[in-house]
């Protein structure tokens, strides 16, 4: 193909699109509703994410060491514990926090129990807290930490603890509402497809006459598939940039006013500036390809006058 | 130009449109296709532009033997072929320039030579005013008149007309003639099917009558024959 002929195919693409005004608008209306429905749950599932995520990143290991442990060993379980690619942020925690801890988690009336156990008579053992990058992994460090034990003959470690059973359950439930997020989304996706390729099947019906025109004149197929393509190209990028800034916008609008509400002040939203790029850049690849789709499959099939 | 022998056409729901026709049109001639609705004429037509194939039998047009044409090669043949029918087919939403132009495009001329060559063929078909002008805001004489200005922009050696008047008024079917026979006279040959008795009666030529799908008469300066 001749280069001229390229930008032939690129102008009269685009010409196209105002040529079939109607058309092109009602494609692109179905572009815009059906990901813009997408977007709202896709919104949602990055919001129940995010959620899930802050749910599982105050999952902890809590590491506790004999009692009789010597400064210079904890120093060395500390290094040999910071060692562990997955593990973030190692915390010492000296008998005194401990108790200081406990002390803190039991109401008034229990208390009193802890009177006398002070200082000298501390029994609680020091120890670490450890933090993950992935709070799916706990499991796995927790066994790594515990595995210090079998080189060192001193047997340092006491017990690690991560709620052990609990935290399973919680994942459990995370990666579920991750994976229906997930399914509603991809459905979602599935029906946008169906939506919009009836909706181009029949722009392209209406001019399955103009391609036995075209074809009675000597085009050949490619001269007559790539304007379509363009055509698909222009209306899948408007339709997706129009949702894109409707979803952003009315996004950006739901997270000021629920600033002021009291009851959703607790929720922690995902901000316009996190979702922003991810939410237009898919919308935007998923729209153009939606709209190639839709134009070569459906001028394929007319082809074949 | 064009050499049929012994062609048949059987369509898929079982109708035979052509049975055993063989018939030689050279270069330069004009010819009228005649006969009743249904006898076979619109086939014939058909098979010349291949926008059918020949169940049986031998079929050259311009050198190329249409029946063993690759689906791929077929819009090179019909470049070398002007195509008119009696509903124009014009592309609705081009102006009359852009449809004679569309035909230039697909051969991948140069721009210039587009616009230069376009406009020459308006003018020769009288339409220079109207380049501008969608089909439906033309007449339908004036949208014939871009219709043939498209068949021949690029020098066909061969144009096939499908009642070309079948639409229009007896006097704006005498325009048409008139170019057709103008276009004749520059060298091309021409291949019209018809049902206009005056004009055959009057602009004499070669007439080939099919009836029942096979060629029944064929005369030089020949005349229409039927009554209606």
């Amino acid at each position: 193909m001749k280069f001229s002929t390229l930008l032939r195919h690129l102008r009269e693409g685009a010409k196209n699109v105002f040529r079939n005004g109607w058309m092109s608008f009602a494609s692109i209306g179905s572009i815009v509703v059906s990901l813009f429905i997408l977007g709202v749950f896709m919104l949602l599932a990055l919001n129940v994410d995010k959620l899930a995520s802050q749910i599982e990143s105050q999952v902890e290991i809590r590491v506790y060491l004999q009692l009789d442990t010597e400064q210079a060993k904890i120093d060395e379980i500390n290094r040999t514990i910071g060692r562990i690619p997955e593990v973030k942020k190692v915390t010492f925690v000296s008998k005194e926090e401990g108790l200081r801890r406990l002390q803190q988690n039991l109401d008034d009336s229990a208390k009193s129990t802890l009177e006398g156990y002070e200082n000298e008579n501390n029994p609680l053992p020091d120890g670490f807290d450890v933090e993950v990058f992935d709070p799916q992994k706990v499991a796995f460090v927790a066994k790594k930490i515990e595995a210090i034990n079998s080189t060192d003959e001193a047997k340092p470690i006491l017990g690690v603890k991560y709620g052990q059973g609990t935290v399973e359950k919680l994942f459990r439930i995370t990666n579920a509402v991750r994976n229906i997020g997930l399914v509603i989304v991809a459905g979602l996706a599935v029906m946008a497809m169906f939506l919009i390729s009836t909706t181009i099947k029949m722009t392209i019906l209406a001019r399955r006459r103009e391609i036995g025109i075209m074809k009675l004149v000597g085009a050949t197929n490619s001269f007559i598939r790539w304007p379509f393509f363009v055509e698909g190209v222009l209306i899948g990028i408007s339709g997706s940039a129009i949702t894109s800034g409707l979803l952003l916008y009315g996004y950006s609008r739901l997270i000021q006013s629920a600033s002021y509400d009291l009851g959703l002040m607790l929720i922690e939203f995902a901000s316009v500036k996190d979702v922003g790029w991810y939410i237009a850049g898919t919308l935007l690849i998923l729209g153009t390809l939606l709209g190639i789709w839709g134009s070569t499959v459906s001028v394929r099939k007319y082809l074949k006058v | 130009m064009i050499e049929m022998h012994d062609i048949w056409k059987t369509y898929p729901d079982g109708t035979t449109a052509l049975q055993g026709v063989s018939v030689v049109i050279d270069r330069n001639e004009f010819v009228y296709i005649v006969g009743p609705s249904g006898a076979g004429k619109s086939t014939f037509m058909k098979l010349i532009y291949r926008e059918e194939v020949p169940t049986k039998g031998q079929l050259s047009v311009n050198g190329f033997n249409i029946g063993k044409l690759k689906q791929r090669k077929i819009p090179y043949v019909r470049r070398n072929i002007g195509v008119v029918f009696q509903d124009y087919r014009l592309l609705p939403k081009l102006t009359a320039f852009e449809n004679v132009a569309f035909a230039m495009e697909v051969i991948e001329a140069p721009k210039r030579t587009i616009k230069r060559r376009t406009m020459e063929v308006l003018e020769l078909v009288g339409l220079k005013h109207k380049a501008s002008s969608l089909p439906a805001q033309l007449s339908g004489g004036e949208q014939q008149r871009v219709a043939i200005a498209r068949a021949i922009v690029n020098n066909p050696a061969v144009i096939v007309a499908d009642e070309p008047t079948g639409n229009l008024d007896p006097e704006t079917s005498w325009g048409i003639m008139k170019l057709l026979e103008e276009i004749h006279f520059r060298g091309t040959t021409i291949v019209m099917a018809t049902h206009n008795k005056e004009i055959v009666n009057t602009l004499r030529k070669r007439v080939i009558a099919i009836e029942r799908g096979t060629i029944v008469r064929d005369e030089m300066r020949g005349e229409y024959g039927y009554e209606i």
